[in-house]
């Protein structure tokens, strides 16, 4: 037990005869991020309620913070925070008005649930803010006031159900900073998520979930390791010029190339990286190909859920096809091209 | 990390702090009004433009059967029939908690899970004393002149009662309806259920069946026992439950309380399953 905030061991939950939660399997250690990551439905959020009190299990036992959660509920409430998929705080109050609320409600009394606003908003980033109703908050003030709000007793563990989910870029970071805070002074945190290059920032340690199981715990390096180092990736300009572009990554490649049509892209996982690229690169020029984009990709860890699960993650699967699902959605496929793909002539100059 | 002292609540006994939460969660609904004063007027301005309303337009029309003033009928009608709404209120409040999320955090939290609606339920009374005591103000200011003393008061009495009871249906209704959107609707349930009482018009004015349904509207009977304890018996049928109305009054918020506040409560924990 020592050493770990929360330790969950065979989880079950029905909810009408379909299992959310299917001998599910967690261990947090203490002082970390831990991200927990699948798609929608995967079981994310059962476990994230069940762990935190909210939701009575089935089968199997949870600890957090050393208590027993269906033993202690009450005991374990005093020691979490729990940051929910929408803002759980109140839109008529002002952002003082709530923090005052939520400390009077965990027992601190008036002057002390005071004093305790006042520290937090400056902590949040709110302090100009304190006194505006939180109608007239933006998206990431109220997720910033969600969390002081789980923060009121500096709990041991906070639980961080798709903190970001909705949130444009620049709130999305402001929330990572927060998260990073936090970690800093001391609390766990269980960040759920969907977007992979979230537990790629924050996280130390990743369990993916899949149909109420855990079907791989390990880090972010670790994950991406066991599917190959780095891969090219050729995107061309004419759907018939698909076949001819994998032929050609072929010869540089470590394994049988892959090809997705929708979006004219070929990638394969290469070994000496920069003949690679060079090689793909020239071929292509000489035979004529018309190419949009040539690069290096680190695996992302959608990659990895690609090959544990046979299926992409939801919000990947939607911007890959075409289909917005939201502009965060969006926005964080960007991202997170932004940062693993390295452009070709960015690369030169490294070289 | 902090400065302040978080070192856990003051020792008190866990009665205290039902209470304490408790009156939290009301202080949370009372600043909803101070911060939103459009609500407030919103929802005092109906009422009065009710009284103001059906008092002119339908009241010169209006006959009461054995005689007497309209006023003296349709007042206490009037303010049943604000008690008999709030229920919507009640559920609307429910609904945006629980689909924000508000409810989930609360009870995440070490507090009495119980004073998250004890609390609504507290508020939801001193709302309804405002709500009565603008109405009677108003209806005072239009002449109607009903007796003071031991009578009025248990007339006041009887109208908390019912609204009393009229929650549990309210907290019940907000956790069972997906969206704010959907807690609108439930105007167009209580518009004709407020109807078809005597809180307007006499049930012996009306088709038969129709009037014997309306005698029999827990609200009816409410309306005829604070007439009578007004000062102001007009319009009384002779049916049973029009001539025990006051032992009605008195027993139907019962009834109501014995099956709503189970089903309320168990639809508050399920939120646990």
């Amino acid at each position: 037990m020592e050493g770990y905030a929360v330790k969950a061991q065979a989880l079950e939950k029905d909810y009408g005869g379909k299992r959310a939660l299917d001998g599910f399997d967690l261990a947090v250690r203490e002082g970390t991020v831990h991200g927990l990551l699948g798609p929608n439905g995967a079981g994310k959020t059962t476990a994230v309620r069940i762990l935190s009190t909210l939701v009575r299990m089935d089968g199997g036992r949870a600890r957090v913070a050393g208590l027993d959660v269906a033993r202690q509920p009450r005991e374990v409430r005093a020691r979490i925070g729990l940051t929910g998929q929408y803002a759980a705080v109140d839109e008529v109050l002002t952002g003082r008005q709530n923090l005052e609320m939520f400390g009077r409600l965990f027992h601190l009394g008036g002057r002390r649930a005071g004093s305790r606003a006042v520290e937090l908003l400056e902590q949040f980033d709110l302090a100009d803010a304190a006194d505006k109703g939180v109608g007239k908050y933006s998206g990431g003030m109220r997720r910033r006031l969600d969390l002081a709000a789980s923060m009121i007793l500096a709990p041991a563990v906070l639980f961080l159900d798709e903190p970001t989910t909705g949130l444009d870029p620049r709130s999305r970071g402001e929330v990572w900073d927060s998260v990073r805070a936090l970690v800093a002074s001391g609390t766990t945190v269980l960040l759920t998520t969907q977007y992979l290059e979230e537990a790629d920032k924050l996280a130390s340690r990743v369990t993916v979930i899949d149909q109420g199981r855990a079907i791989a715990d390990d880090t972010p390096d670790g994950l991406k390791n066991r599917i190959g180092g780095d891969r090219i990736e050729v995107v061309v300009a004419e759907r018939a010029d698909i076949p001819r572009a994998v032929k050609v990554v072929a010869r540089v490649s470590d394994g049988e190339p892959e090809r997705e049509d929708a979006e004219l892209r070929v990638h394969a996982p290469v070994t000496d990286r920069v003949f690679a690229l060079t090689e793909v690169a020239r071929t292509l020029q000489d035979e004529g190909v018309r190419v949009e984009d040539i690069g290096l990709r680190r695996p992302s860890l959608d990659d990895v859920f690609l090959r544990l699960t046979g299926h992409r993650t939801d919000a990947s699967t939607g911007t890959s096809t075409g289909t917005p699902t939201g502009t965060s959605a969006e926005s964080s496929e960007e991202n997170s091209t932004e940062n693993s793909t390295e452009n070709y002539t960015g690369k030169e100059a490294a070289v | 990390m902090s400065a302040v002292d978080l070192s856990g609540p003051a020792d008190r006994g866990r009665v205290y702090w039902v209470f304490a939460d408790c009156w939290n969660v009301v202080r949370r609904g009372l600043t909803h009004y101070q911060r939103q004063p459009v609500n407030i007027a919103w929802q005092l301005g109906f009422p009065i433009l009710s009284v103001l309303l059906y008092g002119y337009v339908f009241g010169s029309a209006m006959q009461v059967p054995g005689g007497g003033d309209y006023k003296d009928f349709l007042m206490p009608g009037m303010f049943v029939m604000t008690m008999a709404f709030g229920f919507i209120n009640t559920a609307t409040v429910v609904v945006h908690d629980s689909t924000k999320g508000v409810i989930d955090r609360f009870r995440s939290m070490p507090m009495a899970s119980s004073a998250v609606v004890a609390g609504r339920g507290v508020t939801d009374l001193l709302v309804a004393c405002a709500e009565l005591g603008i109405m009677m103000g108003t209806a005072f200011a239009m002449g109607w002149r009903p007796d003071g003393g031991l009578g009025f008061l248990g007339a006041f009495g009887l109208l908390l009662w019912l609204r009393f009871a009229l929650i549990w249906i309210g907290v019940w209704l907000g956790l069972m309806v997906p969206n704010p959107e959907a807690a609108g609707g439930l105007f167009a349930v209580a518009f004709p259920l407020t109807m078809i009482s005597s809180i307007f018009v006499a049930p012996q004015l009306m088709p038969d069946w129709l009037g014997a349904l309306a005698a029999w509207n827990p609200i009816s009977s409410t309306a005829a026992a604070t007439r009578e304890l007004f000062g102001t018996p007009v319009g009384g049928g002779d049916s049973w439950v029009e001539r025990h109305a006051l032992l009605m009054a008195c027993g139907w918020p019962v009834v109501l309380t014995a099956i709503f506040l189970p089903l309320a409560v168990r639809r508050f924990q399920k939120l646990s399953r």
